[in-house]
């Protein structure tokens, strides 16, 4: 599954800001660790101010602080301020205009739909960074491991 | 308001608490299966066999239990090595997000470690977002193995 690259740059940018809710980032700051440019980051930015889940400091030392539930916002929350996740074939195959064939295909396509929308729909961002927090842990055990 | 918990092996006088807690989730009654389960589960090859519940400190209260989970070490299903099966799992509504359920799954954890065990698995409904997110929240991802159903009355 690909996702646009909007959403990934709004999944990493929530992800640096939640995992320190009191530290206020600069665009440009995220922008150079994630290699993007500061112009597209401030769309991505504006957006999840609109979603309430960023919060826009002005002034010196201003940036974004986060704003939001971090366990209470799923990954699919993010996505879907970006772009489309429920699947054309789906809406096709339940309006039934397709040959049997290509309801059979839409079938499964949706099967695969469904699941990943489930997958993104149960991980919070809370979650994602215990899971962040947990490599971090398992990375100099593994270093020490292979000395 | 977070308050003081022990979690500990279901004792029979747990079971009406246990059966009570499960219907107001699920609002099923069912005090055969939990008499079932218990006789099967906390009473029984209690080595691979476990049935914790989360009882509120002191325990006297009208309703004590504030949780339960249960689960098993399986051997062999499927070609599967042996593995803990965690297939029943509640917090007090009221009570949640007080960290209750997460002691429930690390005690469950802790019992399937000491039985010698490496992997933990257990099954969520596809849209069931609650326990979804709290069993990966715990660390739970995707298996090898998918469950796949048939209707049998097309």
């Amino acid at each position: 599954m690909k996702l646009q690259i909007s959403s990934r740059l709004a999944i990493f940018a929530l992800l640096e800001l939640a995992g320190d809710p009191q530290r206020q980032v600069s665009v440009s700051e995220i922008g150079e660790k994630f290699g993007v440019s500061a112009h597209h980051l401030a769309k991505v930015m504006h957006t999840l101010g609109r979603a309430g889940l960023v919060r826009s400091i002005r002034g010196v030392g201003g940036g974004y602080s986060f704003a939001g539930n971090a366990r209470r916002t799923t990954l699919l929350d993010v996505i879907e301020l970006f772009e489309e996740t429920s699947s054309v074939d789906c809406d096709m195959a339940e309006a039934g205009d397709l040959s049997s064939a290509e309801w059979a295909l839409s079938q499964v396509l949706c099967e695969i739909d469904d699941i990943a929308r489930a997958t993104l729909g149960a991980i919070t961002l809370s979650t994602m960074l215990k899971q962040i927090a947990r490599r971090s842990e398992a990375k100099p055990a593994r270093a020490t491991a292979s000395a | 308001m977070s308050q003081q918990i022990t979690i500990r092996r279901a004792r029979k006088s747990d079971l009406d608490h246990v059966a009570g807690l499960d219907e107001r989730v699920t609002g099923i009654a069912k005090p055969d299966y939990w008499r079932d389960i218990y006789t099967r589960y906390a009473a029984r090859r209690t080595k691979e066999r476990f049935f914790l519940v989360a009882e509120a400190a002191g325990g006297e209260g009208e309703c004590p239990v504030l949780g339960f989970i249960v689960g098993e070490v399986r051997a062999w299903e499927f070609g599967s090595r042996p593995c803990g099966w965690v297939f029943a799992f509640s917090v007090e509504p009221e009570t949640r997000l007080q960290g209750i359920g997460e002691r429930l799954f690390e005690a469950m954890s802790a019992e399937f470690r000491n039985a010698g065990i490496e992997t933990m698995r257990t099954m969520v409904a596809r849209h069931n977002r609650l326990h979804m997110a709290f069993f990966r929240s715990e660390g739970m991802v995707a298996g090898p193995y998918l469950q796949l159903e048939k209707t049998l009355n097309e």
